[in-house]
């Protein structure tokens, strides 16, 4: 019925799709295939395949250190972004608060703001309080990161949600925080989770910031990876960036079915 | 930092829709409410914004200010980057860049998206999934692995030999094309998903209406459904000009000298100079950038409603 | 200046054999009609009963899987719908937002390459039919429901299409504007002598508005007809049903002519049509309008059927007697004013009920 025009763009989309998904994907595919290769360089396709990249990774007490100070940075910092944010995504989409959106904006800005400058910043500000090169400081940098990210979610998931749940529940002779409880909370769950993770995850991969405020024995993965791009690169790095890839993939997996379960798609 | 600020802004864009578009709210609820409740609310608030005013923009500002006070008070670092051609070079390099990245992107993300929207809910779920999955892994990997894709023995060059496309392999490595390779493979889901979230908007109804008014497929697009998904590309489109002025891995990893971007400069002025005067400045100038194209993102998008 | 006839003597708009289905499900079964020039013709049915699915097909924006499209005489099956010769206001009106009521109205002009002054032209013209000219420059969705629907109405008639297709356009509306808009519609309709396929599921809308009516239920036209053919002749127990209030009083088939008949309720007798033979013994229905029942306090004679009066609701300009059979069944019977305040009737009375043979329709009570 439409015609030949319409089934010629249908082909067109067609074939921007399938080489838009290769160009997303293939390199990490070959990431992962380098990771396993027998040689010493990062030569593709690998002359053959072999641990020893792997092995050579929690071998090295620098990659290992390093791995220590990311979970003990991602730790603290997701779990606190997920508090503040779920606080302050609550109290802006459901409290009475007069310019409660331009403040639900302003917590937006570090991600709006070139994480560079985000990253001077607090550089500069750490320098006065001795904070660089300290853990305190990298888990405050990726707070402040992270945070919005929380904050969009679970504001997202609370405008979704009808706000006459509460309502009910306080007809029902529930007082307002046992509303928030138990009918509220258990809503939002999935979103506040879906929250953390991302927090997690960006934290976890998170450079620029972690850049600046490092120091040679305290830096997360991702300082240790820069450096060694920046020195000899060897396949460690792709057994290492495996891992990080194979973390997300969870990670988003594990939001997918939390997603679901809300009844969310993405977006 | 580039992957922090694809994954926020795409949970902003498509979560919040910095076009004010609230279509999706529920009703809103009679404003009359016990006190007692806007107390706590705003406790839950306090710590949020306290973190942000202390952490972050207490710090900004500091840097900021220094563009005015160091090493002396008055305006000397911006005559200096005045004077001293390269800096500003590097600065329109930077928009330069972020110039030529953004058509691509959209040219790229329209038929993505396109297809997310209007095919197959196997197919969206795929696309969404496909365009995820990179989203959610580290720059840092992501811009590795294009190293690895794009060097002279690399596998992208080795096709373009074996299938005929080139008698020699291509530079592709260390130029604008690594540079612009890299960026766009990072900056696609910020275009896709503000503009699938814009289209999903889109009653069929339009362009029903329109097709049965005379208008033919093509025209119909471009005169109705162009125009009715243009805040989102738009939106998009800004988002995506904004992240990668800001950008600092791609450049290092996968540009030339040619291809410096300003967080490069900005970070050499403090980490080996030790000249904050000057970063404030160059940061004061790439804050007013991104702000200028978010000013003009508004103006635009807002005044789209009013239609001639 | 032209008048929406086009001279044709053939009908506007055939549909022969017209089949559609949905994996499995079968939304439209050979479906055959046709719209004469300058016709009002309704669909009116419960939703999912093929109308619109229908309306669709004859728009060209979906497809049918058997069965032929005539649109003048011409054959339009393969014809997408920017070649077809009509005009469709859609349910929500889909007026293009990011344009003005003017630009909206002179897009259908802009596609077939009319020259601006003659737009200029038109476009105001027909403002004027539809009464809102001083609004060319606002935007859609500075007007309400009513102006948009007048508007989508203006938008979909400006080039003088064949055929004006309508899909439950007044559904948005409330009651008062939803009249007023009915009126305006038939109003236009005559003045412009268009051809109109109307889609609606409220049967009043149907009756008031149409020339003839299609009543389609499951897929299928169950009757084709005027407003007053299908009210006071259905032809099925569904149209009887769905068009206006009917009482369904169950017996058996009696003897039977070609048209009468005579039907047993309990162990009485009573007169009334029948649409097709029936078979004496079979279990059947007898259709009556509230209107239509006689009611009276019980006689001598006996003769009418006995109820018992249950309530009286106040309609205002008319009431209505809720009675109780012997049966347990409950019937409604209505009555003006007047003949109300004529009859003067209590709650408790016992009654009779009768009816004119030719009010009463008898259909096979096959009922699931």
């Amino acid at each position: 019925m439409k015609g030949d025009g319409l089934d010629r763009w249908r082909i067109f989309r067609s074939t921007v799709c399938v080489l838009a998904a290769l160009y997303l994907i293939a390199p990490l595919v070959i990431v992962v295939i380098i990771s396993f290769s027998a040689a010493s360089f990062l030569q593709f396709p690998p002359p053959g395949l072999s641990l020893r990249w792997y092995q050579n990774l929690f071998n090295s007490p620098a990659w290992t250190n390093s791995l220590g100070v990311s979970i003990n940075i991602l730790i603290p910092s997701a779990s606190m972004a997920t508090v503040l944010g779920t606080a302050a995504a609550v109290a802006i989409v459901r409290g009475r608060i007069p310019g409660a959106s331009i403040i639900g904006g302003a917590l937006m800005l570090p991600i709006l703001v070139p994480g560079i400058i985000t990253a001077a910043a607090l550089f500069g500000v750490y320098r006065g309080l001795g904070l660089n090169g300290t853990l305190t400081g990298l888990i405050i940098g990726h707070v402040v990161i992270t945070m919005p990210y929380v904050v969009a979610t679970v504001s997202s998931a609370l405008k979704t949600m009808d706000p006459r749940l509460e309502d009910a529940a306080a007809t029902l002779g529930a007082p307002p925080f046992s509303a928030f409880r138990r009918v509220t909370l258990p809503l939002l769950a999935p979103a506040i989770l879906s929250g953390l993770l991302f927090a997690a995850v960006a934290s976890f991969d998170e450079l620029i910031v972690s850049l600046f405020v490092s120091s040679a024995r305290v830096r997360p993965v991702a300082v240790q990876m820069w450096s060694n791009i920046r020195g000899d690169m060897d396949p460690t790095i792709a057994a290492i960036a495996s891992l990080c890839f194979a973390f997300a993939l969870l990670a988003l997996l594990a939001e997918m079915i939390l997603r679901r379960r809300t009844g969310v798609e993405p977006t | 930092m580039e992957a922090d600020l694809t994954r926020k802004a795409v949970g902003v864009a498509s979560a919040h829709a910095i076009p004010t578009d609230e279509a999706d709210a529920p009703p809103a609820r009679p404003r009359r409410s016990s006190a007692g409740r806007m107390d706590v609310r705003i406790f839950l608030l306090v710590p949020a914004v306290l973190l942000l005013v202390v952490a972050f923009i207490g710090p900004v500002g500091m840097l900021l200010s220094r563009a005015f006070t160091h090493p002396q008070i008055g305006l000397q670092n911006f005559v200096d980057l005045w004077e001293r051609r390269g800096f500003l070079q590097v600065l329109w390099n930077t928009i330069t860049i972020a110039a030529i990245a953004t058509p691509i992107c959209v040219l790229i993300g329209f038929p993505v998206a396109h297809a997310m929207t209007h095919g197959s809910a196997r197919l969206r779920r795929w696309l969404i999934f496909i365009v995820l999955v990179p989203f959610w892994t580290s720059l840092l990997v992501r811009t590795f692995a294009n190293v690895i894709l794009l060097q002279r023995n690399g596998p992208l060059n080795a096709m373009l030999v074996g299938l005929g496309l080139t008698a020699e392999p291509l530079p592709l490595l260390y130029n604008m094309s690594g540079l612009l390779f890299g960026a766009v493979q990072v900056l696609l889901p910020f275009v896709i998903f503000p503009l699938h979230a814009a289209m999903l908007r889109v009653d069929p109804a339009y362009m029903q209406a329109a097709l049965t008014l005379g208008a033919g497929p093509v025209r119909a697009f471009f005169r109705v459904y162009l125009p009715l998904t243009m805040p989102g590309l738009l939106t998009g489109a800004t988002l995506v000009f904004i992240s990668t002025l800001g950008y600092y891995v791609t450049p290092a990893m996968l540009g030339g000298p040619r291809q410096t971007m300003i967080a490069q400069l900005i970070q050499d002025q403090i980490g080996q100079f030790g000249n904050w005067g000057i970063a404030g400045a160059l940061a004061l100038l790439l804050l007013l950038v991104s702000g200028a194209m978010l000013l003009l993102l508004q103006l635009t998008v807002g005044l789209k409603a009013v239609a001639r | 200046m032209m008048t929406a006839s086009n001279g044709m003597n053939g009908p506007v708009l055939e549909l022969r054999g017209v089949r559609k289905s949905y994996g499995g499900d079968v939304a439209v079964e050979n479906v055959d009609l046709e719209l004469r020039n300058e016709e009002f013709l309704t669909f009116l049915g419960p939703s999912g009963s093929g109308k619109t699915t229908t309306l669709m097909m004859v728009a060209g924006l979906q497809q049918p899987d058997a069965g032929s499209i005539r649109l003048g005489g011409k054959a339009v099956d393969r014809l997408p719908p920017y070649r077809r010769d009509i005009g469709m206001v859609f349910q929500n009106y889909a007026l293009f937002p990011h344009m003005s009521v003017r630009r909206n109205v002179a897009f259908p002009l802009e596609m077939r390459g009319v020259s601006q002054p003659e737009i200029g032209r038109q476009v105001a013209d027909v403002l004027e039919l539809v009464g809102l000219a001083t609004m060319g420059d606002r935007l859609p969705r500075q007007l309400s429901g009513g102006q948009q629907q007048r508007i989508a109405l203006a938008r979909a008639m400006v080039y003088h299409p064949a055929l004006l297709l309508m899909d439950e356009p007044l559904g948005a509306l409330d009651k008062k504007l939803r009249e007023q808009m009915q009126r305006e519609i038939k109003r236009i309709h005559r003045e412009r002598r268009t051809s109109v396929l109307y889609v609606t599921h409220d049967q009043e809308e149907a009756l008031t508005m149409s020339d003839r009516i299609a009543v389609f239920n499951k897929g299928r036209i169950e009757q084709i007809g005027t407003p007053e053919e299908l009210y006071e002749r259905p032809t099925t127990r569904f149209v009887a049903d769905f068009l206006g209030e009917t009482n369904f009083l169950p017996g058996r088939m009696g003897a039977s002519e070609t048209l009468s008949c005579r039907v047993h309720i309990g162990n009485q007798v009573f007169d009334a049509q029948t649409p097709a033979p029936v078979a004496p013994g079979t279990p059947v229905v007898v259709a009556v309008r509230p209107e239509r029942l006689k009611v009276q306090p019980v006689a001598a004679n006996g003769e009418g059927l006995s109820a018992t009066l249950v309530d009286i609701v106040y309609l205002g300009n008319a009431r209505r007697s809720v009675v109780r059979l012997a049966d347990g069944r409950q019937c409604s019977v209505l009555q003006h004013a007047s003949q109300a305040d004529a009859s003067r009737l209590a709650p408790g009375q016992a009654l009779q009920l009768s009816w004119e043979s030719r009010h009463a329709t008898v259909f096979p009570d096959n009922h699931t």
